[in-house]
């Protein structure tokens, strides 16, 4: 923790000393009070923004996971789709996600819909290929012995696959919590009026450049925030299952 | 002569080099068959052949079998999230038929199992999952640690678990793949004489590097070196259902031919 405020009051004086050396005017660095001023002033309207923003990307984290979390277990059960799939995995990877966000406007419209697809699109691959990871590495001693007992293929995914890969799939579900909100601003930048990233946009157009970092602390700060929710959860669920 | 409870016929390959010379293996029902070896010499392969298990060599040759097969390995291959019960019942856990012992309408029983007996009245129902899973973590010693985790026992209560497991399987051939050479001395042996016990009347081949645990245990013991398959001369009668005394002359004098039979 005191690293932490050691940490902040450094970058703080850094950033005001920047200010103060080089002259920097307002609308190209605003000051830290400035963006505290911003931030309170504003503070209905982004909190407003905020909320649509967590709410993309906790719509988009739980359908992403799910849908990542689900093709790993079809990959885990055929080998030969699997070996359709996982090439195609990694173009989708390829392509940059802010070069899909207009097409998804376009086809989504201007409500959420894009934003939750958006973040799904980042989601999904971490989730889904540390999960498969996972399930390819079931200690080879248990499924001799359920081979050995005349298990179904169902069966050991259910009580042996599955279970021994949950903790990969935790270490997806982290890393993806960082990065959903990524997705989520990626697609209110691109359409709409609603969401932190939009409130950036606009707000950098107009150069309230105070503004623009308000906003950013505060994604900061939820996307913070939302990655150790996530954490403690998954910590909580996995002790609970002694894995 | 009944008929064979398993054979292996054939010799293997590891990539282009020879792993065993051709093998005749005839496993005859009843008693403990040792098949002794030092390591790398295709032992477990043999083992796993018969287990119809992946064994990542070439085999060029004919396994039959004619018994429903338990295994029990050096990993123990415990499930470290189950307790002993659960890993004890993995069996039923695995082929579903674990429920079972959660109708209440027969307490203990399963509905859909013989109930001998005039009109199945005073008939013991045959016994569920639980109950029998808890008989045999008693019978091998582990009855107040039937609600530990894997990583709270010793190696050797691991291995009384994994044996609890095999024995809840009830298959009437046992396959033994080195079931305790990680354990120490002393409990190895007394581990030898639970399996000795718990084991008997069942089919069993065990397959040891140590030359103690096949004179102790084996009721007819095999060698197998790198040029082939060698019977060895039958040892006298074990005590029914019991390992013969690790310090009886006659063992320590079977132990060291043995020996000199895996130096040749």
């Amino acid at each position: 923790m005191r690293t932490v405020v050691t940490l902040a009051v450094t970058i703080l004086a850094l950033w005001q000393g920047v200010i103060w050396l080089a002259g920097m005017p307002p609308f190209l660095l605003p000051s830290p009070l400035a963006v505290t001023e911003a931030l309170w002033l504003n503070r209905a309207e982004i909190a407003r923004h905020a909320g649509f923003t967590l709410t993309e990307v906790m719509l988009g984290f739980i359908l992403g996971s799910t849908l990542g979390a689900a093709l790993a277990v079809a990959m885990g059960f055929s080998q030969r789709l699997a070996g359709v799939l996982r090439p195609i995995l990694t173009f989708s990877q390829t392509i940059p996600v802010f070069a899909l966000a207009p097409i998804l406007t376009l086809w989504l419209g201007f409500g959420m819909a894009p934003k939750i697809a958006m973040t799904v699109l980042i989601v999904f691959f971490p989730v889904a290929s540390a999960f498969l990871d996972g399930l390819m590495r079931t200690p080879q001693a248990a499924l001799d012995l359920a081979q050995v007992m005349g298990a179904g293929r169902i069966r050991i995914m259910r009580h042996l696959r599955i279970p021994a890969a949950l903790p990969s799939l935790a270490t997806g579900l982290r890393l993806a919590a960082v990065y959903a909100p990524i997705g989520a601003v990626i697609g209110e930048w691109v359409g709409g009026a609603r969401g932190l990233g939009a409130l950036m946009i606009h707000a950098n157009g107009r150069m309230k450049t105070d503004l623009v970092f308000a906003a950013l602390l505060v994604l900061s700060v939820m996307t913070v925030i939302f990655a150790r929710a996530v954490a403690i959860a998954l910590h909580r669920l996995l002790s609970r299952y002694g894995v | 002569m009944t008929a064979a409870a398993a054979s292996v016929r054939g010799r293997a390959w590891v990539g282009e080099a020879p792993l065993f010379a051709p093998v005749d293996l005839v496993l005859e029902p009843g008693g403990w068959t040792c098949l002794l070896g030092p390591s790398g010499v295709g032992k477990s392969t043999i083992l796993r052949l018969i287990a119809g298990l992946e064994t990542g060599a070439r085999f060029e040759g004919e396994v039959t079998r004619n018994q429903p097969v338990a295994l029990m390995a050096q990993d123990p291959g415990l499930i470290p999230w189950l307790d002993v019960t659960g890993n004890v019942t993995l069996g039923a856990r695995l082929r579903g038929t674990l429920r079972a012992s959660f109708l209440s309408k027969y307490p203990g029983g399963r509905p859909s199992g013989p109930i001998e007996g005039p009109d199945g009245r005073g008939a013991e129902p045959p016994a569920d999952p639980a109950t029998r899973a808890a008989r045999l973590i008693k019978a091998v010693g582990l009855a107040d640690r039937a609600h530990h985790l894997p990583a709270n026992l010793s190696g050797g209560q691991r291995q009384r678990t994994a044996l609890a497991r095999t024995l809840f399987e009830d298959r009437p051939l046992v396959l033994l793949d080195e079931p305790f050479s990680a354990l120490d001395a002393r409990t190895r042996a007394q581990m030898q004489d639970l399996a000795a016990r718990l084991l008997d009347d069942r089919t069993v081949l065990l397959v040891t590097h140590d030359p103690a645990e096949a004179a102790r245990l084996g009721d007819r013991i095999l060698l197998l070196r790198g040029t082939g398959l060698t019977e060895w001369p039958r040892p006298a009668p074990r005590p029914k259902g019991a390992a013969r005394p690790y310090d009886a002359p006659e063992v320590l004098a079977l132990q060291a031919e043995l020996m000199r039979g895996m130096m040749a």
